[in-house]
């Protein structure tokens, strides 16, 4: 076919001019880079080769439907979840015990370079994986319709893995533009977006397409999840590199123009990334785990509506008694505190959604698993609107406590509601009747849990222990504690905190191996048949 | 004026009411006369189509029950 020698002509071409950049390279992240595209340049240009003129596969499951990129999906989710959570753990037991920054892995293995990759793994690579899958997975169910585009979504799938791959060798090599959680360098950035664009494009044509009358609200989630990730990540992103042969680039803001962006990112990346599209996926897999329609309809529409209104200008208040005007971070307090009330309704919707099953709370640990995971939504979103009144974040910003608040979100809720997506689909999606052991997503849950109570209950005490000791004058004005003395008093937490984390890795491990033995082992159950339209 | 305090000032009053103005709208849609059927309607989608009927057919959709 034709296209298949414009594609091995495009690939031979890249993996030259990657060639020529490693060679060119200005510095070791740009070459190591350069040369991981050569090679898988190179090693796309065989398989392309040995597939031409072969007849295509259709990738269309007995279903229906487009899986193939879905059961991708969920290993991946939970392989990056696993190196996350990995990461983590050690760099918190760095924190308590420094001389983990081993001296013959310096500078590759310090706290520095560790932290991105433990905050991308988790946040960008799980999340991310597991938004990508479950959105495909959940808009071909909701629109009646299989995925559009082709092979596109593999595009997407692959291409977002290499943007994992070239982020995380960037930070260890060196590569960051020192933007909280949109560290990778310009030609990163590039590559994201063009993926973006591509993930956006796909689902656009699939609701376009769909049989349903009407786009059910998950949908609407996921597709404010996508559009508004591409708005934050070019505007925050907006750099001039310094030659196009090396990693290094320049912002185009600067000073607190640079700053107030770089929050508006950083807040509402937790917003639509870490919010809106896990909420897609709670307003699917919560009414399907509980076998009855979400509790209002009425209240996700909403629910939907205040959550994108209201979000968007929280970011200020991570920049309370900085040089950003007063009439900023009070507008970014307001906001945030106005946020609570939709972040709640959310909260109260997906769990009377089991109103009149809870019984099933006591059978079925998938649904104990959504159940927590919305608690600490609810949790998390009060703890956010009362940190960011500005008297509670002069005691609790720079301190621990900021810590033990995203955890207690991204570990509760996003990483709980992952989990039980990912028990909810891999016996589906390999048509299997349930998991392997009903009882080891027991024990995940409760390590998990524990974990999260051990880890955000230390960050607490440790992080109000630290604000008030920064804060404490004697009678002649002086402050009292030098900040090593705030290091060596959190050392109990530290170690706490660590072990909170190994309890939650735990649970992950189990998760994997149930996983593994669902895939591998057991009889094959026939995929249902469909129930046609009422 | 210039181009700050113009924006500062459009921001904070038309577009300010056509924002809240919206946002009214949007919830005063969700409570129409018979949205309750059709609500009802769309948050039973994720029960129905376990699988896809083929490109070609032409499926009775949801809304039409």
């Amino acid at each position: 076919m034709t296209s298949d020698y414009v594609k091995l002509i495009a690939l031979a071409l890249i993996a030259v001019l990657a060639a020529i950049g490693a060679d060119w390279g200005r510095d070791l992240a740009y070459q190591v880079h350069a040369l991981l595209i050569m090679a898988v340049a190179a090693g796309m240009f065989v398989w392309v080769l040995r597939n031409t003129d072969e007849p295509p596969r259709s990738g269309v499951d007995a279903n229906g439907y487009m899986d193939d990129v879905v059961r991708a999906g969920v290993i991946a989710t939970g392989f990056w979840g696993i190196v996350g959570f990995l990461v983590g753990t050690f760099i918190a037991f760095q924190l308590a015990f420094p001389a983990l920054n081993f001296e013959w892995a310096q500078p590759y293995g310090n706290f520095g370079r560790l932290r991105p990759l433990h905050t991308s793994a988790v946040i960008f690579a799980f999340g991310g994986n597991a938004l990508i899958m479950s959105s495909f997975y959940i808009v071909q169910r909701t629109c009646a319709t299989r995925l559009w585009g082709g092979n596109l979504r593999w595009f997407v799938f692959w291409g977002y893995q290499l943007f994992i791959v070239l982020a995380a060798t960037g930070y260890l090599l060196g590569a960051t533009q020192s933007k909280e959680y949109a560290e990778p360098e310009w030609y990163v950035d590039i590559w994201l977006t063009i993926v973006w664009v591509a993930y956006l494009v796909i689902y656009m044509g699939t609701l376009i397409k769909r049989r349903e009358k009407h786009i059910y609200v998950a949908n609407w989630f996921f597709l404010s999840f996508i559009v508004t990730v591409a708005m934050l990540h070019l505007i925050n992103n907006l750099s001039l590199p310094v030659s196009i042969f090396g990693s290094k680039s320049v912002q185009l803001f600067s000073g607190v123009q640079d700053a107030m962006t770089q929050w508006w990112y950083g807040h509402n990346a937790v917003g639509f990334f870490l919010t809106a599209g896990f909420l897609g996926m709670m307003y699917y897999f919560v009414p399907k785990q509980a076998g009855r329609p979400v509790f209002s309809y009425k209240l996700s529409i909403i629910h939907f509506w205040a959550l994108i209104f209201l979000y968007i200008w929280a970011g200020p208040h991570h920049l309370h008694y900085t040089a950003l005007p007063d009439w900023a971070s009070t507008l970014g307090m307001v906001f945030s505190i106005i946020l609570w009330m939709p972040s709640w309704g959310g909260m109260i919707n997906g769990l009377m959604t089991l109103n009149g099953a809870w019984d099933k709370l006591r059978t079925d640990p998938i649904i104990r698993m959504m159940v927590i995971s919305l608690a600490f939504y609810g949790m998390s979103t009060f703890e956010g609107p009362m940190m960011s009144i500005r008297a509670v974040n002069s005691l609790s910003h720079y301190t621990d406590w900021t810590i033990g608040h995203v955890h207690s979100g991204v570990l509760g809720w996003n990483g709980m509601i992952t989990f039980a997506a990912l028990y909810f689909l891999t016996p589906k999606l390999w048509g299997r009747a349930q998991m392997h052991s009903m009882a080891a997503i027991n024990w995940h849950f409760w390590l998990a849990t524990i974990g999260i109570v051990l880890y955000a209950a230390s960050m607490w005490v440790t992080g109000i222990m630290e604000g008030l000791m920064w804060r404490e004058v004697d009678s002649q004005g002086f402050l009292v504690n030098s900040f090593a003395d705030t290091v060596s008093a959190k050392f109990p937490m530290y170690v706490v905190r660590g072990l909170g984390g190994v309890m939650y890795l735990a649970g992950a491990l189990i998760m994997i191996w149930n996983m593994w033995m669902t895939i591998r082992g057991g009889a094959k159950v026939t995929a249902p048949v469909g129930v046609p339209a009422e | 004026m210039e181009t700050y305090s113009w924006m500062r000032q459009f921001a904070d009053s038309w577009m300010l009411l056509a924002m809240t103005l919206f946002f009214l709208g949007v919830i005063l849609w969700a409570f129409r006369p018979g949205s309750r059927k059709t609500h009802q309607d769309t948050s039973n989608i994720p029960f129905r189509n376990e699988t896809s009927a083929s490109d070609n057919d032409n499926i009775e959709t949801g809304g039409a029950k």
